[in-house]
């Protein structure tokens, strides 16, 4: 047995027992989930079944009523807040693209470097070469090298979510928390996006939220589907669009 | 400021707008004070502490484009700030009255005097020494914005919440300011001053100084929030006000930013309140009304937010009018005038003059290969949406 070793749990995120409720409504409903190191993990589930919650819940936004939630085996991470969790090396992108309309893409990836973010950093910042070579990588793996100077508002909406992709690279994070990111993307750009997501797991770990079916097939990675707050299948695509219950809960009953 | 802030800070626009500052603050002075009286070129007296005014609502202005136009905060109270830097002014101006106060009080100022108090309260002291009264109009709005900064971003009271409760905050200095036993003379306010670092107030050479220096805190002013808003602190500023809980998201401390660029705003807005008071003569408590701070950030609105400069500008343009408005038959009307004028800009000048002359001479300028300095920029003008 290895003294040093601390660590609850060896996976990089760990649900257990999850609760939480609005007025009454559960939201989320015993949750239990790991992620391992290196992992991509599709997650699906009808509307309701509280996929944005439970990211809301990982990164700090919603506070769960009971149950655990470790990151990387060691820190809790219902006892911090947004900006900790961030620091810590969760990187989130959300459902509808959030990037920085008025200022360039280039500046979208240089406030989301992994630098010093306290007030005295960016007020006394100079650029590095070390930045730029980063900002750089990320541009050219994101297909917006020619598009660095424009405003990020005037990128169409692929574009966009290439944008928050890469922001969420160019953060470096240990884990990434993606959201729907094929929403209103052409089939194209659908395929452009999974082969991004699955160049990016080469380093980070990935959960992918998704309605998109032919878009999670394509990933090919192990998929979980969420009902009511709780886990309902977990498998490969195949397994868990063949399981029962879930044809049950997507075409109703 | 290091030496790259500066030269980073520096574009086109904005050397434009220091030069026109400076030659003001050069030329208006010499002009008043060299040429002979009732020459064509000699600026009056009477105009120089009046555009000294405009200058002083020019600095409040550029503090409230700071916060509002780059990181949006809308502060409906601004002129708490600028009040209190102009009674922390107004009290070392009382102390230099000495013995020449009507009751003749070496220590007392008249107001104490004729309330029967016996001793100075102990927050007037050190007001007699210029250093300290200097200090204290940084130091007391810089206090007062951090620990109202402080309780209100960290529990994340933004946009219109916020507004209201900055609302609340100058009424209830308002309120406690008219009061007698405050001790800043309740509703007259602090007034008669005699003299400020040995020179009289009233001679021309002392205003002539006062509107040099006004014009001089005006160009350090807006250096200081150029280099603020050219730095990633900037970016970080606009990001906050496009997308607050993206850049959360991204790890930053929100509330500190907010809370620096508030307090460094808030000690901007006492610099101003502290050169308008010796160029009016008066401060009275009528200065923290709420509706002079929604009058500055009308100012903003016309002049252009998130543009710095504009907000200057607009301050003095609207200042001007309500001076030319006020003074003739049209005068019972100014306030309809100025609520029409919001009406107005808000929907036909939406980016405020600057901003909109922006938009109109970027594309001109492009076409024209002149090089694109506003991308370089990375600032551009806001959405009116607030």
């Amino acid at each position: 047995m290895n003294v040093m070793d601390t660590r609850a749990t060896s996976a990089m995120l760990y649900l257990d027992g999850v609760h939480v409720s609005f007025d009454g409504f559960h939201a989320i409903n015993n949750l239990s989930l790991t992620l391992a190191p290196g992992e991509m993990r599709a997650i699906i589930g009808p509307n309701g079944a509280g996929k944005t919650t439970m990211m809301d819940i990982i990164t700090g936004k919603t506070k769960p009523d009971e149950g655990t939630v470790l990151f990387d085996g060691v820190t809790d991470l219902t006892r911090l807040d947004e900006t900790r969790i961030a620091e810590l090396g969760i990187g989130r992108k959300f459902q509808k693209p959030t990037v920085f309309e008025s200022q360039t893409v280039e500046d979208n990836l240089l406030l989301a470097l992994n630098v010093d973010h306290s007030v005295k950093g960016t007020l006394f910042w100079r650029g590095s070469k070390a930045e730029s070579e980063r900002i750089e990588k990320v541009l050219e793996t994101i297909r917006l090298t020619d598009a660095r100077g424009r405003l990020a508002g005037s990128l169409s909406h692929g574009q966009k979510q290439w944008l928050e992709i890469g922001m969420l690279l160019a953060q470096d994070p240990k884990l990434l928390l993606v959201d729907e990111p094929v929403a209103g993307m052409t089939d194209v750009e659908t395929h452009l996006t999974a082969e991004l997501l699955k160049e990016i797991n080469k380093n980070h770990t990935v959960m992918v939220v998704e309605h998109d079916m032919t878009f999670v097939r394509e990933l090919g990675v192990k998929v979980t589907c969420l009902h009511e707050g709780s886990v309902l299948a977990e498998g490969t695509i195949d397994q868990v669009s063949s399981n029962e219950r879930v044809i049950e809960v997507y075409l109703g009953r | 400021m290091t030496p790259h802030m500066l030269t980073r800070s520096l574009d086109r626009g904005a050397t434009m707008f220091l030069a026109i500052v400076a030659a003001c603050g050069i030329l208006i002075p010499l002009s008043n004070l060299l040429l002979p009286a009732g020459s064509f070129f000699q600026v009056p007296t009477y105009l120089v502490a009046l555009w000294g005014k405009y200058v002083c609502y020019a600095i409040l202005a550029l503090s409230i484009d700071l916060i509002w136009g780059y990181c949006g905060i809308l502060s409906l109270g601004h002129g708490a700030f600028f009040a209190l830097g102009g009674y922390a002014m107004g009290m070392y101006l009382m102390r230099q009255i000495g013995t020449r106060g009507v009751y003749g009080n070496p220590i007392l100022p008249d107001f104490m005097v004729f309330l029967n108090w016996q001793k100075l309260p102990w927050y007037w002291y050190g007001f007699d020494m210029f250093w300290f009264a200097a200090l204290m109009v940084l130091f007391v709005p810089g206090l007062l914005a951090f620990c109202f900064g402080w309780l209100a971003f960290r529990s994340r009271v933004t946009g219109v919440y916020l507004s209201i409760i900055t609302q609340a905050m100058t009424y209830a200095l308002l309120l406690g300011f008219f009061r007698n036993d405050f001790g800043f003379g309740g509703n007259n306010g602090l007034t008669d001053f005699k003299d400020i670092l040995g020179f009289n107030v009233q001679a021309e050479g002392t205003r002539a100084t006062l509107f040099a220096l006004s014009c001089l805190a005006l160009i350090v002013g807006f250096l200081i929030c150029r280099a603020i808003v050219t730095s990633k602190l900037g970016k970080v500023l606009i990001a906050i006000r496009d997308a607050e809980s993206r850049t959360r998201f991204l790890g930053y401390r929100v509330e500190s930013y907010k809370l620096f660029v508030f307090t460094v705003s808030a000690c901007m807005a006492g610099v101003a309140g502290a050169l308008y008071v010796p160029q009016v003569g008066i401060i009275n408590p009528s200065e923290f009304a709420p509706g002079n701070s929604i009058e500055a950030v009308i100012w903003v609105a016309v002049g252009g937010r998130g543009t710095l400069a504009g907000a200057a500008l607009g301050a003095v343009v609207v200042n001007y009018a309500k001076t030319f408005f006020t003074s003739g038959v049209l005068a019972p009307y100014w306030l309809f005038m100025l609520g029409a004028l919001f009406i107005l800009v808000t929907l036909l000048l939406p980016k405020g003059i600057v901003g909109t002359f922006n938009a109109w001479w970027e594309p001109f300028k492009a076409k024209n290969g002149v090089a694109n300095e506003a991308a370089e920029d990375g600032v551009s003008e806001p959405k009116m949406a607030e």
